[in-house]
């Protein structure tokens, strides 16, 4: 039996008073395209960042390959990660933020080379190579010596997705990755997600685009108040929920 | 709905500006005043201004004032990024440190830091290399180390230190955080994201007011002249006791320091200009270009485009 890529027990999270995660239980097993839906203010995204360890865990256990997030354990006592080990960890793991978050005094092309130079230290040329496949990959070639700022929302978007595997990464993070977009521009967006899945890319994707985790998702969670409501297949969980929750949910956003 | 008309092009009368026109009489009148004030009152003493502007001791005392402005800047501007780096560091000691340091230099006049330095042999007469409360490897007077220009540079350069903090802990601050997010989320260390990510992208909030720290600077190392450093104040000041042409001399002196000025503010737009890339699609006009088009205004009303295009442009086909 292979190890899980993502295995979370029981993780709970609270800012100060308020109670965000409230034990979550689940597994993302290796090529899985794993998607997590809910409303807004359940939890989703500072789950999300618990797994690249962005927020820190309050209690509870969260392994990423097999290793524990955020600590290290020896014996049966837990170390605190040193910041540049917890950083370490962190490029393996590909982050897409609902904002994009892209570098807007670097081109595209400056970019996607960041991290492969500055962090691991690559050499340019090889970087660069890469850079620009990735750049194709997601149809913007033409748009490397660009900025930021003179793209639309999607493309932003797929430089994003472009940057985040330029560090070559095993597992990939979405954090709505559409909803900051204009309608017409999901799409494309979403075609890029679709191609990485077919990839076989292992996936976390918090979406609100029900479409596309009934059609390219292989499990999904739907979460509620900081706990794990249902699980199973899109196509399941979407088409016919059990609990009441999940259908007072999915008949207002479907 | 009914197809759109062909307007005529419009031919209005232009609101007229009468106060314009006012303002413009009443400002004239009194710059005419000032010309011939400046021209017939021989207490101006031209000549001797003329005389004196590329006097030598003048144009040491230029270089003086450029030297100290340059070096004390340059100090106070690393020292400062560092300080507000500092101040936002999660280890509470040295962001605690910080908020000291800026405390202490910023909450005293800079005159009394600058006399103290010059002084601080009287307090510390001797300063000396080696183990803290153990031996001393080497010690030296502290009035042969502490010179006019040492004591000019370590009261301007760690005042400004104080206020550069504050501007660049504001600059870093207004840096979205989606942007440490994203760059910790691709590995980068905390330092490789203040580098790479946060303070380029905080220039463009820092530079203007840090522009505005170097004119003030400039002008206020005329205040070392108290520390008998000899730049371009003090350098006046003692030609005119010398000779008591006092006000002609304080001419010169602010001759000079408008040349100065009025070149750092050059300088200024154009490193702005280059901060501003990727946010922004369009630059500003440089002076040349500003120039272009206010001469070219003033004269005419820019050419209307001809009526056909404004009809294109404007829906005229459906």
């Amino acid at each position: 039996m292979t190890v899980p890529m993502v295995r979370s027990e029981g993780v709970c999270k609270s800012f100060g008073s308020l109670e965000v995660l409230k034990g979550i239980d689940l597994e993302v097993q290796r090529g899985e395209v794993f998607c997590i839906v809910g409303p807004s203010g359940s939890g989703k995204s500072t789950f999300l960042r618990c797994i690249n360890h962005l927020e820190k865990v309050d209690s509870g256990r969260l392994f990423v390959d097999g290793e524990l997030v955020g600590y290290r354990q020896q014996g049966d006592k837990l170390h605190e990660l040193k910041d540049r080990d917890a950083a370490k960890k962190r490029r393996e793991i590909g982050m897409v933020f609902q904002r994009f978050n892209l570098f807007p005094h670097m081109t595209v092309l400056q970019n996607v080379m960041e991290a492969p130079v500055r962090v691991r230290k690559e050499p340019v040329d090889q970087v660069r190579e890469r850079a620009m496949r990735l750049l194709d990959r997601v149809g913007l070639v033409g748009k490397a010596d660009a900025y930021p700022r003179q793209l639309s929302g999607g493309q932003q978007q797929r430089v994003a997705i472009a940057r985040a595997l330029a560090m070559e990464p095993k597992l990939m993070l979405f954090d709505e990755p559409t909803s900051a977009l204009d309608p017409e521009l999901v799409g494309e967006v979403l075609d890029v997600m679709r191609q990485l899945a077919v990839d076989g890319m292992t996936m976390i994707v918090v979406t609100h685009e029900m479409g596309f985790a009934r059609e390219v998702g292989d499990n999904l969670v739907f979460m509620d108040d900081g706990i794990v409501v249902e699980t199973g297949r899109p196509r399941d969980v979407l088409g016919n929920p059990r609990h009441e929750r999940t259908k007072a949910f999915l008949s207002k956003v479907l | 709905m009914t197809p759109p008309l062909h307007p005529e092009s419009i031919k209005a009368i232009p609101v007229r500006h009468r106060g314009r026109w006012v303002a413009a009489g009443v400002i004239l009148v009194l710059v005419a005043m000032f010309i011939n004030m400046a021209v017939t009152n021989p207490n101006f003493e031209w000549d001797v201004i003329a005389e004196n502007l590329f006097n030598n001791k003048i144009l040491e005392g230029v270089w003086a004032t450029i030297w100290i402005t340059v070096v004390a800047m340059i100090a106070g501007i690393a020292l400062g990024v560092l300080l507000s780096v500092m101040r936002l560091s999660p280890n509470p000691l040295l962001s605690n440190v910080a908020y000291g340091y800026i405390w202490f230099f910023r909450g005293t006049p800079v005159l009394v830091q600058l006399i103290f330095w010059f002084n601080l042999a009287v307090l510390v007469p001797n300063i000396s290399l080696g183990i803290p409360f153990g031996p001393t490897f080497v010690s030296w007077d502290t009035n042969s180390v502490i010179t006019p220009f040492v004591a000019a540079l370590l009261g301007l350069g760690l005042n400004e230190a104080a206020y550069m903090a504050e501007i660049s802990r504001a600059g870093i601050q207004s840096v979205d955080e989606g942007q440490v997010e994203a760059s910790s989320a691709l590995g980068m260390s905390r330092a490789q994201t203040m580098r790479r990510i946060v303070l380029p992208q905080a220039m463009r909030v820092i530079i203007p007011p840090t522009g505005n720290e170097v004119i003030s600077m400039l002008k206020t190392t005329s205040l070392v002249s108290v520390v008998a450093m000899p730049e371009l104040f003090y350098n006046t000041q003692q030609i005119y006791a010398r000779t008591y042409q006092t006000i002609p001399l304080l001419i010169v002196a602010s001759i000079w320091y408008l040349i100065l000025t009025s070149v750092l503010t050059t300088g200024q737009f154009y490193i702005e200009r280059h901060y501003g890339r990727g946010s922004s699609s369009e630059k500003p006009p440089t002076f040349l270009q500003r120039l272009r088009r206010n001469v070219f205004r003033f004269h005419a009303q820019p050419p209307t485009p001809p009526s056909s295009t404004l009809l294109d442009t404007h829906g005229g086909v459906r």
